[in-house]
């Protein structure tokens, strides 16, 4: 009797999370504001500013769809995740659409029941140690102690890694950005591993950046990109499109400040019909004429936001490489708006 | 109209299980039982309905693929080519240490602070008042984040151990050394102490998951013979002086027995310790005791001792004041008093809630990831839940572990509760 009343307590969490689960959109809509997770804290990608409000390249991403969805950037709560306890918030459904520099990969998307829209910014793994430590490769780590973020695919890239170049090591998990570099600057761990863009934010709100170097060799592939729960495609399309407004809008040189001028109408059918001029492709995601516009007018394209978040402006420091426009030999590329 | 003439009717009637007292109690506990049934098997239904409609299903075979993360502190051997069900094992065994280890300490140091708490003298009293107060009204995890952070802010960097050539010809001493007869090395990572080696090996065995050394196992047996002969000959010298008055000289025998058996055995056994030593970026070598461990240990039992010290000091005030100025009339001196009179009865009332602070401490010990220690929240409730994606099976089962856990410990106190309770026949 006793183990069935607590099975039951149990059923009562999952029923709970079971309603949340159909629609997203309408409840979205109902409630006038987007749930959005969001990293605890990584510059650059998400973290509150001086005056709390939340800043970066994936809560541009929040503020896009808040735009294109209720009309309004700022309707957005923003709910910081831990790499932890990011999947399980979005099963729940506490969050509508998780924006945490969360790697793509195949177990998340078939087995974990998510559906990952794009990909916001091509990473790879790399390693930050102390530059007076003397070591120059990640292959000179043997026996080395590396803080690592626990969930995270990092953690299974790092065995492997050590494991193909026969080294040995000792892991430190830790749970958030924040706990690592504490540790790290604490001299706990040698090492420091993470998506490469994760450790120049790391490594740019270290009291001295320089003391600091990331090493050359980037083990794995990262893929990172907001996701949505599996079972909502309108809702997945949704943000799927919104992220792509952004890449077409820095290809076709669409940009916060002239956005407003462009959508009265401009020589490029595909520029009028992306921002409502032609045609009624919003209607079609179920969202009005102006949400694509919206969308941009909220912190710009692509571009804009990569290099007003994480660009070589910033302290972060980071070059577009991978994440560079296709037409420039990068990876960013948006399907027609047709 | 003739109601006098007739008599109740013998049989039963329906409604009499609900006026008929005799029956009514029955009535309204059948019903509450079949209600609570009713929504369990609804809620159950619910669980599996809504998961179904997820896509997911109830399964726990993901125990059995390769987990693929490696975990810092495995007393049993594992590598991330075994499964989750090993990693779980492995954390496990790691909640059971730190456990065990932490009962132990707060027993100790609870009995202490108890008494202590008690003593006459001003100061001692008041010490450990403080001591209880600030450590029983600050949350545990607190604490345990505390003795992390000395652990690792206050000991040096392995690489302060390092000497250079330079600084051999300038004469200068690196920032930090072992200790013990640079035995041992205290860092930021943790302790390194030596480890024993034995050249002539007697290999081990596995029994199921768990790999015992021979070499252990012969000692502790040795160990415990030695012991045995030891107070045979105490209860030998007792006897020829119950019956002759005179107590043999026994020492040199007692050394004889207690040592050279342990002494032999180790230099036949080539027992030598290997020290930690100074290599690349850590120590390597010997035994490392991680930070982490330490910190949880330390914040686990300090916190329990202070629980603990309350629940001595209840049982001791619990004995009648009678009891001691008997033990003093008798001529019994104060720690006797207490050793021999006082304490075995308090038990009767101290192991009650003891139990209840053992089974706090176990529990308590999932804080364990705050300080990266990984204890089986780390790594079923930790890494192979976040890995697998299996957050109610890893949650169920992460439960019933604990449950198990805890069962077993309060029923082995129970055990000894019955053989220290009053016996009344």
């Amino acid at each position: 009797m006793k183990t069935s009343v607590f099975l039951g307590t149990l059923s009562v969490a999952a029923l709970a999370a079971g309603f949340a689960s159909s629609a997203t959109l309408d409840d979205v809509k109902a409630r006038g504001e987007l749930n959005c997770g969001v990293n605890t804290g990584l510059a650059g990608f998400a973290a509150p500013d001086a005056n709390g409000n939340w800043q970066g390249f994936d809560v541009a991403i929040c503020k896009a769809v808040a735009a294109a969805v209720l009309g309004d950037s700022s309707k957005v709560k923003y709910v910081p995740t831990t790499s932890e306890t990011r999947f399980t918030a979005l099963a729940s459904g506490e969050i509508d659409v998780l924006s945490r520099n969360t790697t793509w990969t195949f177990s998340r998307d078939a087995d974990l029941k998510f559906t990952f829209v794009g990909v916001n910014y091509y990473d790879g793994q790399g390693f930050m140690v102390r530059k007076d430590l003397g070591v120059t490769s990640a292959k000179e780590l043997d026996g080395a102690t590396v803080c690592i973020q626990t969930g995270t695919t990092t953690e299974l890239n790092l065995a492997d890694f050590f494991k193909v170049n026969n080294m040995s090591y000792q892991p430190v998990a830790i749970q958030t950005n924040a706990e690592g570099e504490q540790q790290f600057l604490a001299g706990a761990c040698d090492a420091y591993t993470t998506d490469a863009s994760g450790l120049a934010s790391t490594r740019a709100i270290f009291p001295n950046p320089d003391d600091y170097i990331i090493l050359p060799e980037i083990i794995s592939k990262e893929p990172l990109g907001p996701l949505v729960r599996q079972g909502d495609d309108q809702w997945a399309d949704i943000i799927r499109w919104t992220y792509n407004a952004l890449v077409a809008a820095e290809e076709y040189g669409v940009t916060s400040a002239n956005v407003e001028e462009l959508s009265k109408g401009t020589d490029n059918p595909e520029i009028n019909r992306m921002l409502g001029g032609e045609g009624d492709l919003g209607a079609m995601l179920g969202l009005d004429k102006e949400w694509a516009k919206r969308a941009i007018a909220a912190s710009g394209n692509y571009g804009e936001i990569f290099a007003a978040t994480l660009g070589e402006g910033t302290p972060i420091g980071l070059a577009r490489g991978l994440n560079a426009l296709w037409t420039q030999g990068g990876l960013q590329y948006s399907p027609p708006f047709r | 109209m003739a109601t006098t003439a007739e008599t109740p009717q013998s049989g039963f009637r329906l409604g009499m299980l609900i006026y008929d007292t005799r029956y009514r109690s029955i009535t309204i506990q059948i019903v509450v039982v079949l209600l609570c049934m009713a929504a369990a098997a609804w809620l159950i239904d619910n669980l599996f309905s809504n998961l179904a409609d997820r896509g997911k299903d109830l399964s726990f075979s993901f125990l059995w693929n390769r987990a693929g993360y490696d975990i810092n502190q495995t007393l049993i051997p594992y590598s991330n080519d075994d499964t989750h069900f090993r990693a779980l094992l492995v954390g496990l065994v790691n909640t059971i240490l730190v456990s065990v280890l932490g009962c132990i300490a707060a027993t100790i140091i609870g009995v202490f602070v108890g008494v202590l708490r008690l003593s006459s003298n001003w100061l001692v009293a008041r010490l450990m008042t403080v001591y209880v107060e600030i450590f029983r009204n600050v949350p545990v995890l607190l604490w345990i984040l505390v003795a992390f952070a000395v652990f690792t802010e206050v000991t040096p960097q392995p690489r302060d151990f390092k000497v250079t050539d330079q600084m051999v010809a300038e004469g200068t001493e690196p920032a930090a050394s072992m200790i013990l007869f640079d035995s041992v090395a205290v860092t930021n990572r943790g302790t390194f102490i030596p480890k024993a080696l034995y050249e002539r090996s007697l290999g081990e065995i596995k029994i199921g998951f768990l790999p015992i050394s021979l070499n252990t196992v012969a000692i502790l047996a040795v160990i415990a013979a030695s012991i045995f002969a030891f107070r045979r000959i105490r209860k030998n010298a007792s006897d020829v002086q119950d019956r002759t008055g005179l107590r043999p000289s026994t020492w040199w025998m007692e050394l004889l027995v207690l040592f050279v058996p342990l002494l032999a055995l180790l230099i036949a056994l080539g027992f030598h310790l290997e020290r930690p030593t100074l290599g690349g970026f850590n120590f390597t070598g010997g035994i490392l005791v991680l930070n982490s461990f330490m910190a949880l240990w330390l914040g686990l039992t300090l916190y329990t001792a202070a629980f603990i010290g309350e629940i001595v000091r209840a049982g001791i005030a619990a004995i009648s004041k009678g009891q001691s100025e008997a033990a003093a009339a008798l001529g019994l001196r104060p720690r006797r008093t207490m050793s021999l009179v006082i304490l075995p009865q308090a038990l009767r009332v101290i192991i009650p809630p003891l139990i209840s602070q053992y089974l706090n401490l176990t529990k308590n010990s999932s804080l364990a990831i705050a300080v990266s220690y990984m204890d089986l929240r780390g790594t079923l409730g930790g890494i192979t839940l976040n890995q697998t994606g299996r957050e109610l099976e890893c949650m169920l089962l992460l439960m019933l572990i604990y449950l198990v856990i805890s069962l077993m410990i309060s029923g082995g106190m129970n055990v000894y509760n019955n053989s220290v309770k009053l016996k009344e026949r």
